[in-house]
């Protein structure tokens, strides 16, 4: 499982491999934010959490496809099957380097972000933790709907129609969670929420995931 | 005698084609009475004439969420079991949820533009519908994108345990989200009387008509998904042969 | 010892039966080679052998982790170079040295070309080479001879012939003769049969 984790992560950084673009998505989303909505602080405060959390959303989204697609092509997939490994450890070792290569820069580069969309300071804890606590089930849920359309033409489409709508959880409770910082108020209730939706993923939804993928490579 | 040998196309094909005519004939009756009951009875003191849309709007939104569980079920007995028929059944059952969905929601905007002064409001129940409307198109969209039936029915069937999940997910994450204005459920067994029984049993009557409505569309749609796999099957032997 | 015993197996593709009835055991050194018409379910056959997809009808009887597949793909990541594609592999697969599966494969001097930049053949080589690291008892192999010369042919048959000896077994699909000792069963007589009679079968043919 390491050897998967660690070859994922190098196919990531080197040439070709989209590290950083989700990042770079990222951070065009929020300079065109204030383009569509003018750039007072009165109209950027209001809807900062909202905008970075749907930027990390739409940045994982993006590379969503490549968990599995490219795999399937090469073969790697089949030999994978065969291999000792179990393919429910196989699904979640690659979300979790998914995670790490759009997730974990996602959060790094969010605080920046925040500023760009005058997002007060008070906020900011509530937005690292928010989105540390959501992001892996982002990638999770992502792995899953990557493993049920890896062999489908047309895929990339109905990934996101498939995917989204296992988002709102998470986004209801992140950005509730930042709303409520910025407001001082109490975190602690969408932050179990959010724990726990990310525990019960992260538990559940590889079996989902592996069940799909074995179907997809009959 | 166990319930499983209705799982078997033919035997399928065969009870279903005698019951069909009587549910449609139920369905048909019940709609139509409750619907006409329904219009005749008297103006609300509060709502006015409006009130008269909860015919169409209450049977509309039991329906999309009952379909979906129908679904699950389906699902779940393809995943365990491997009957085809629930797993067409499931496929049969989607569009037609989906469309009670529509139904839930435009009939819930023309009601509520005059209450509430506004056709859309992101209310809990509201925003739930239109969550479940999402996962409804997903899973269409999943099956006709999948060219095996039977991974087809592997993947949608998968994708509904996981979306149910979700589904349930979101109703509770929506309510944390917005209290919203909608009125309470209006038929309640706990907390008794919400509404008159001059509205209740017409009601009751298109209820049970959209359920049979339901039950009627999901027979004909369900054999006509057998017929094509036949069809299917029978084309492919040809091209064998 | 008797690694493989297939009993009566029949596979499909894409919903229809390609191949039915098919039985036969792969014994410790004994390799088999599959031929038949393009079409037939030699791939399927495989496929389904390696625990890819489930068998229509029939059995497969072996002990838990003995196949290694290769097929038409050979699982390589172009950004990697050719050592660490096959490091890769082996560490997944629990298993053996580099240096050897590089030598018997011709691929000392590219170890450190990145896999992108070889020639077809030389990827085949490598995606051969990763049979030799998964030290596994069983090779499941697809036309493996595919877009190899002369020479890494007679390279590869040598590669068998070791891992026979070595008290492997081999079922290999191929239409290029490997100089092997080996039986051939060719799956032309196991074609499935159309359905017979379509009225008693009514709707239920069209499920398999």
């Amino acid at each position: 499982m390491i050897a998967l984790l660690r070859r994922d992560l190098s196919l990531a950084v080197r040439a070709g491999g989209g590290f950083g673009l989700g990042v770079a998505f990222f951070l065009i989303l929020c300079a065109l934010v204030p383009f569509g909505v003018g750039p007072e602080t009165s109209a950027l405060q209001p809807i900062a959490a909202g905008i970075l959390w749907l930027g990390a959303l739409l940045a994982c989204l993006l590379s969503l496809d490549r968990i599995f697609a490219l795999d399937h092509e090469d073969g790697s997939l089949d030999l994978l099957a065969t291999s000792p490994l179990p393919l429910e450890g196989a699904v979640a070792v690659k979300a979790v380097a998914h995670w790490i290569t759009t997730g974990l820069p996602l959060i790094v580069a969010a605080p920046l972000f925040g500023i760009l969309l005058h997002l007060p300071g008070a906020a900011i804890p509530s937005l690292l933790v928010s989105l540390l606590l959501g992001t892996p089930a982002l990638s999770m849920l992502g792995a899953f709907g990557a493993a049920v359309t890896v062999g489908l033409r047309r895929g990339g489409l109905l990934l996101s129609l498939l995917v989204l709508p296992l988002y709102i959880p998470t986004l209801i409770f992140g950005t509730e969670m930042i709303r409520r910082g910025q407001d001082g108020g109490d975190t602690a209730t969408p932050l179990l929420f959010l724990a726990g939706i990310t525990a019960g993923v992260l538990a559940l939804v590889p079996f989902a995931a592996a069940a799909a993928l074995r179907v997809n490579l009959r | 005698m166990s319930i499983w040998e209705y799982a078997n196309p033919v035997k399928f094909m065969r009870t279903s084609g005698a019951v069909l005519p009587w549910v449609v004939a139920g369905a048909a009756v019940c709609t139509v009475t409750g619907l006409a009951w329904g219009f005749l009875t008297p103006e609300d003191y509060r709502q006015g004439s409006t009130v008269k849309i909860v015919f169409l709007h209450v049977p509309a939104a039991m329906m999309a969420i009952n379909v979906w569980v129908m679904m699950l079920v389906a699902s779940l007995i393809w995943l365990i079991r491997r009957h085809h028929v629930s797993a067409l059944a499931a496929k049969a059952a989607a569009p037609v949820g989906a469309v009670m969905t529509v139904i839930g929601l435009v009939t819930g905007a023309v009601w509520g533009q005059p209450m509430w002064g506004t056709w859309w409001e992101w209310d809990p129940r509201l925003t739930s519908f239109l969550i479940l409307l999402l996962f409804y198109l997903g899973y269409i969209a999943l099956w006709s994108a999948v060219e095996d039936p039977d991974s087809a029915a592997d993947l949608t069937s998968v994708l509904c345990l996981v979306g149910s999940v979700f589904a349930l997910l979101s109703r509770y994450a929506v309510l944390f989200w917005n209290q919203g204005l909608h009125q309470g459920a209006s038929l309640s067994v706990q907390s008794g009387e919400r509404m008159s029984a001059v509205y209740r049993y017409p009601l009751y009557l298109t209820m049970l008509g959209f359920g049979l409505l339901f039950l009627s569309l999901l027979l004909v749609r369900t054999r006509t998904e057998i017929r094509r796999r036949r069809l299917a099957a029978l084309q492919a032997r040809e091209m064998r042969a | 010892m008797t690694l493989l015993a297939v009993h009566d197996l029949a596979v499909a593709r894409g919903g229809l039966r390609t191949v039915e009835g098919v039985s036969f055991t792969l014994a410790a050194g004994q390799a088999l080679i599959l031929r038949g018409p393009n079409g037939i379910g030699k791939t399927t056959l495989l496929r389904t052998v390696a625990g890819l997809q489930p068998p229509i009808a029939g059995r497969i009887d072996m002990p838990e982790d003995t196949v290694a597949y290769a097929a038409h793909a050979d699982g390589l990541k172009g950004a990697l170079t050719v050592a660490e594609n096959l490091r890769f592999w082996s560490r997944v697969f629990g298993g053996g040295d580099l240096a050897p599966a590089l030598a018997a494969m011709d691929l000392v001097a590219l170890a450190d070309r990145p896999a992108a930049a070889l020639s077809a053949g030389q990827k085949r080589r490598l995606g051969l080479a990763r049979l030799l690291v998964a030290r596994r008892p069983l090779w499941v192999l697809d036309e493996p001879t595919v877009s190899l010369d002369a020479a890494s042919v007679a390279r590869f048959a040598d590669m068998v012939r070791a891992h026979l000896a070595a008290g492997g077994a081999a079922l290999i699909a191929t239409h290029i003769d490997l100089g092997l000792e080996a039986r051939v069963l060719d799956l032309t007589p196991f074609k499935a049969k159309a359905v017979r009679a379509a009225r008693p079968a009514g709707f239920n043919e069209a499920f398999a």
